[in-house]
C-alpha cells in the first residue's frame, strides 16, 4: 500500500468522493431552494440501490450484464429515486414550507426512518444486507502501480456527465434561470410569474435522480446494500456539501471530493479515524468558516 | 394548607409511588410490568432533559443519548471495572449512587464541550453537529475494548430499582420545573422567542445556552446511568442516533416546550412500544404473519410526520398540567 | 459637562456601500433628541451600532465617557442602553410580565443551585423583581394583561410593552426606534405623553428615530437629519424642517415615489 498519500489512495478516494458528490448536490440544491436540511436524503440513495438490485433482475432476463444493462438499470435508479424524492417533498414538506424551519427538519427525521424502517420491514426486502449483482462485470487495469478497475471510470464518467448536465441547465436555461432566482428570493421570483412549487419539486426530482444514481454507483463499487446503508453515506455528503459552501454547486462537488480522499487516507492510517473523520472536518469548518469555501455570508436583516 | 397545595406535585408523586409498590407487592404488576414502568420512568428522564434543550432554550440536539452514553459508561465503568460493587453490600448502594452522579458530571462536561462551539450554529447546524457528537461517541465507545468495543459493557451490577429510578425521575422533574419557572427559565425561553432581544434586554444568551446544553446533559447522564444498572449492560448502539431521534419523537409529540408532554409523552410511547412488541409477537407467533419488530419504528415514524404534519405544536403545545405550575403570590 | 451619549466620526460599512459616513452626535443626559431621515438612510444601522449588534467599522461610541464600541449588546445593556425595535421583537409565547421580568434579570444574583432548590433568598429576589414589573405594568396602563401571552396582545400595548420591557433594565438612555410606527393620531398623542412622563419619572435620556414629523416636533428638543449615511441638517425641529437639503431628501424621494 506504501504511505497514506498512495496514488492508490488517491484514486479510491475519488471515486467514493464521485458518489458523494452525487449526494452532496442534492443536499445543496434543496437547501439552496428551501433551506432544509433533507434528512432523507441519504434514504433516497438507498431507495435508488434497491432500485437497481430490483431492475437488475427484471432485466438480466433480456439482456446479459453489460453497458447497455447498466444503462437501463442506471435510468431506473435515478427514476425510482427522483419519484421518491417528489412524494416526500409532496405529501411531507410541501404542507409546512411555511412554518417554523424546524418542524420540516423533524419531519424530515421522521420520513427517513420511515423509508428505513419500511424497507426492512418490507418481507420481500428485509432488514438484512444483500449483495449486489455485477451489473457490469469488472474488468482490472494496472497503470504505473496502481489498480484501477472500470468501476472507477464509470463512477468518475457518470458524476461527471450528470455534473456537467446540471451545470448546463442551471447555467444555459431558463428553468436553470428559474432556479437560480427561486434560491435567491421566493416572493420575487414568484412576482415574476416562476412557478415556485414547481421549481421546488424539479430540484426535488433532480436531487433525488442524482441520489438514485449514486445509489447504483454504490452498490457496483461497494457490492452490499442494505436499508440502513444511506445514514452515513448521507451524513458524509452533507458534510462534504458544508465544507464547499451549503448552497454552492461546485462547492458541493469540491467538498465531495476532498472529504472522499480524506476518508480513504484516513481509513488507511486508522480505521477509528476512518470513521470519525467526516465528523472531525464537520466541526472544524463550522468553527473556522461556517460558510464552507464557496459560501457566502449573508446577514440578518434587523 | 398553603404548604400542602405547594407539596401537591411530592403528594401526587408519592401516590404514583404507593400504588406501583402495593400493586407490585400484591402480585397485580409482575416483574415484566416493572421493567416497563423503570424504562418509562427513565424515558421521563431523557424527555424532559431533551425539552429543556430543544424546547425551552430553543436549540436543537439531536445528540441526546450521546450524553446518556457517557453517563453510563462512565458510571458503570465505575461501579463494574473499577470497583467491582456488590448488591448484597450496604455501602455500595452508596457507591452507586456516586457513580450515577460522577456519569452525569461527565455527560455534563461533555455537553459543555458540544454546547459550546455550538453556540455560533443555528437550528438545522446545530441538529448536524450535535449528530455528529452522538455518532462520533458510539464510534469510540465502538473502539475502546477496556469497556468492551462493539459486545458493549457486559456484567453491571443491577443496582437500578423502581425506588431509585423513581426517585431520580422525581428529582429530574421538580429541578427542571423549578429552572423553568425561575429568572434563569426565563432567559433561556426568551433565547427561544427572540435571541437578538434576549440579548438586547440584557441576557447573556451565549451563558444560559450552554447552561441550557450543561443541565440538560447532566440529566440525561443520570439516566443513562441508571438504565445501564437497569439492563446490566451498556451496549454502543442503544445510544445512536435513532436512541436520540425516539426521545425528539416524545418530545414533539408531547409539545415543544412542556414537561408535562414530555412526560405523558414518554410513559405512553414507551408503553405502546411494548405493546406493538407483543402484538407483533403475537400475529408472527401464533396468526403466522410474517412480520418483524421493524413495524414498531414504522409506526413511530408514521406517528412523527403525522404530528408535525397535522399537530406541530405536540398533546400538550406550550402548556403545562396546574400540578407542575409553581404559584405565584397574587399581587 | 461631558455628553452620555458621545459619537464620534462613526463609520460603517456593508461591503463596498457605505451605510453610516462619519457620524457624530452629542446627547446629553435628560433630554430628547431625535434621528431622521428618508428610508433606508441608515438611521436604524445607527443604532445597531450603539447597541452593539454591528461593531463600526471607524470611529468611536462613549457612553458615559466610557468606550463601548466592540461591546457584545448584553454587555451594553448592563451598561445602561436599553432599545426599542422598528418591528416589535416581542418574547411572543411568554406573558406580559414575564417579558419584563425578563429584563430584570441581569440584575438578580440567584445562582443555578438557588434555584434549583428554591432557597429563601431566591424566593425574596423573585418577589421583588415580581413587584418591580407590576409597578412598570401598571404605569404602561397594562395591567389587565399582566398574566396574558403577549401575542395575544394588540399592536399598540405591544408598544408600550417593549417600553416597559426597555425600562426594565433600568436604563440611563433608551433608544426608541420608530416608536410611533402603525398607531393613529390618538394613540401617537398618548405616546408622546408617555414618553415625557418616562423622561421625568423615571430620569431617563430618550434618543428616538421617527418619520412622523409632527411627532418629532412635538416632543424632541433637537434632532439630526441624515441621508445616505451623512450628516444634511441639525438644530432644533422647527429650524431643521424648513432647510432645503433636507427638504429636497424628502420630497425628491417621495417624487420618485408617487
Amino acid at each position: 500500500m506504501g504511505s497514506i498519500f498512495s496514488p492508490q489512495q488517491i484514486v479510491n478516494g475519488l471515486q467514493l468522493g464521485a458518489i458523494y458528490a452525487l449526494i452532496a448536490l442534492g443536499y445543496t440544491m434543496v437547501y439552496g431552494i428551501v433551506r432544509l436540511i433533507n434528512f432523507a436524503h441519504g434514504d433516497f440513495f438507498m431507495v435508488g440501490a434497491y432500485a437497481a438490485f430490483g431492475s437488475f433482475f427484471m432485466f438480466n432476463f433480456l439482456l446479459p450484464p453489460g453497458n447497455g444493462l447498466a444503462f437501463i438499470v442506471l435510468i431506473l435508479a435515478m427514476a425510482a429515486g427522483a419519484a421518491i424524492a417528489v412524494i416526500t417533498d409532496y405529501f411531507a414538506y410541501k404542507p409546512l414550507r411555511y412554518k417554523p424551519k424546524l418542524s420540516s427538519l423533524v419531519t424530515a427525521i421522521g420520513v427517513s426512518m420511515l423509508l428505513e424502517y419500511a424497507f426492512s420491514a418490507i418481507p420481500v426486502i428485509g432488514p438484512s444486507p444483500r449483495g449486489f449483482p455485477e451489473v457490469l462485470p469488472k474488468q482490472m487495469f494496472h497503470f504505473a502501480q496502481v489498480d484501477i478497475s472500470n468501476y472507477v471510470i464509470v463512477d468518475l464518467a457518470v458524476a461527471g456527465v450528470l455534473m456537467i448536465g446540471l451545470t448546463f441547465l442551471i447555467q444555459r436555461t431558463a428553468l436553470g434561470r428559474a432556479m437560480r432566482a427561486v434560491s435567491q428570493d421566493k416572493d420575487a421570483a414568484k412576482l415574476m410569474g416562476i412557478n415556485v412549487d414547481r421549481i421546488i419539486s424539479l430540484t426535488f426530482l433532480i436531487g433525488g435522480a442524482f441520489a438514485g444514481a449514486a445509489g447504483l454507483l454504490a452498490g457496483l463499487t461497494y457490492p452490499r446494500i442494505q436499508p440502513y446503508m444511506g445514514i452515513l453515506p448521507g451524513l458524509k455528503a452533507f458534510i462534504a456539501a458544508v465544507l464547499g459552501g451549503i448552497g454552492s454547486i461546485p462547492g458541493a462537488v469540491l467538498g465531495a471530493f476532498i472529504m472522499g480522499i480524506a476518508e480513504t487516507c484516513a481509513t488507511a492510517y486508522n480505521s477509528l479515524l476512518g470513521e470519525g473523520i467526516a465528523f472531525v472536518i464537520l466541526i472544524v469548518v463550522l468553527l473556522l468558516r461556517p460558510s464552507g469555501i464557496f459560501g457566502e455570508k449573508t446577514a440578518d436583516k434587523i | 394548607m398553603g404548604t400542602l397545595k405547594k407539596m401537591k406535585l411530592v403528594l401526587a408523586a408519592l401516590t404514583f409511588y404507593a400504588v406501583v409498590q402495593v400493586l407490585n407487592l400484591a402480585g397485580i404488576l409482575n416483574g415484566y410490568f416493572m421493567v416497563i414502568i423503570n424504562r418509562s420512568l427513565i424515558a421521563v428522564i431523557f424527555a424532559v432533559s431533551l425539552n429543556l434543550i430543544n424546547g425551552i432554550t430553543g436549540q436543537f440536539s439531536l445528540g441526546h443519548m450521546g450524553f446518556a452514553a457517557v453517563g453510563a459508561y462512565v458510571s458503570g465503568t465505575l461501579t463494574t471495572l473499577f470497583f467491582h460493587l456488590n448488591l448484597n453490600h450496604p455501602f455500595d448502594n452508596l457507591g452507586f449512587l456516586a457513580a450515577i452522579l460522577l456519569g452525569g458530571l461527565m455527560a455534563s462536561l461533555a455537553g459543555f464541550l458540544i454546547g459550546f462551539p455550538s453556540l455560533r450554529l443555528k437550528g438545522d447546524y446545530l441538529a448536524i453537529v450535535t449528530l455528529g457528537f452522538g455518532e462520533i461517541i458510539r464510534t469510540i465507545l465502538n473502539n475502546i475494548s477496556y469497556v468492551g468495543g462493539p459486545r458493549g459493557l457486559l456484567g453491571i451490577p443491577k443496582f437500578s430499582n423502581f425506588t431509585v429510578i423513581f426517585l431520580f425521575a422525581l428529582a429530574t422533574i421538580v429541578l427542571i420545573r423549578n429552572l423553568v419557572q425561575s429568572s434563569i427559565g426565563r432567559s433561556m425561553l426568551s433565547i427561544r422567542e427572540n435571541e437578538l432581544a434576549s440579548e438586547l434586554v440584557g441576557v447573556d444568551t451565549t451563558r444560559y445556552k450552554v447552561l441550557g446544553f450543561v443541565v440538560g446533559a447532566f440529566f440525561a447522564g443520570i439516566g443513562g446511568g441508571l438504565l445501564a444498572h437497569l439492563l446490566q449492560i451498556a451496549h454502543p448502539t442503544q445510544y445512536g442516533f435513532y436512541a436520540s431521534a425516539l426521545i425528539l419523537i416524545m418530545v414533539y409529540v408531547g409539545g415543544i416546550g412542556s414537561l408535562t408532554g414530555s412526560i405523558i409523552a414518554a410513559f405512553s410511547l414507551t408503553f405502546l412500544t411494548e405493546g406493538l412488541r407483543v402484538g407483533i409477537d403475537w400475529l408472527r407467533d401464533t396468526v403466522g404473519v410474517p412480520i418483524g419488530t421493524e413495524w414498531t419504528m414504522v409506526i413511530y415514524a408514521v406517528l412523527l410526520i403525522l404530528i408535525m404534519l397535522f399537530k406541530t405544536e405536540g398533546l400538550m403545545g406550550m402548556r403545562e398540567a396546574k400540578i407542575l405550575i409553581i404559584k405565584e403570590k397574587e399581587g | 459637562m461631558t455628553a452620555l451619549l458621545s459619537i464620534q466620526n462613526l463609520t460603517h460599512c456593508f461591503g463596498g456601500l457605505k451605510a453610516v459616513s462619519e457620524f457624530s452626535y452629542e446627547v446629553p443626559e435628560g433630554v430628547i433628541y431625535g434621528l431622521i431621515g428618508p428610508n433606508g438612510s441608515g438611521k436604524t444601522t445607527c443604532f445597531n451600532l450603539i447597541t452593539g449588534i454591528y461593531t463600526p467599522t471607524a470611529g468611536k461610541i462613549l457612553f458615559n465617557g466610557e468606550e463601548i464600541n466592540g461591546l457584545k449588546p448584553f454587555r451594553i445593556v448592563h451598561k445602561g442602553i436599553a432599545r426599542t425595535f422598528q418591528n416589535l421583537r416581542i418574547f411572543n409565547n411568554l406573558t406580559v410580565i414575564d417579558n419584563i421580568r425578563v429584563a430584570r434579570h441581569f440584575t438578580m444574583k440567584s445562582g443555578i443551585f438557588q434555584t434549583f432548590l428554591r432557597l429563601p433568598s431566591f424566593r425574596e429576589e423573585e418577589a421583588k423583581v415580581r413587584e418591580e414589573a407590576l409597578g412598570l405594568i401598571s404605569l404602561m396602563n397594562l395591567s389587565h394583561r399582566a398574566t396574558e401571552l403577549a401575542k395575544n396582545l394588540p399592536y399598540g400595548e405591544l408598544r408600550r410593552l417593549e417600553i416597559a420591557r426597555a425600562l426594565a433594565t433600568k436604563p440611563k438612555l433608551i433608544l426608541l426606534d420608530e416608536p410611533a410606527a402603525g398607531m393613529n393620531p390618538k394613540e401617537t398623542e398618548d405616546l408622546m405623553k408617555l414618553i415625557l412622563r418616562v423622561r421625568d419619572e423615571f430620569k431617563v435620556t430618550i434618543f428616538l428615530i421617527e418619520h412622523h414629523m409632527k411627532f418629532v416636533t412635538g416632543i424632541c428638543e433637537r434632532v439630526k437629519v441624515i441621508d445616505f449615511g451623512t450628516t444634511i441638517a441639525e438644530g432644533r425641529p422647527e429650524d431643521v424642517v424648513k432647510e432645503p437639503k433636507v427638504l429636497e431628501a424628502y420630497l425628491g424621494r417621495k417624487a420618485v415615489v408617487c
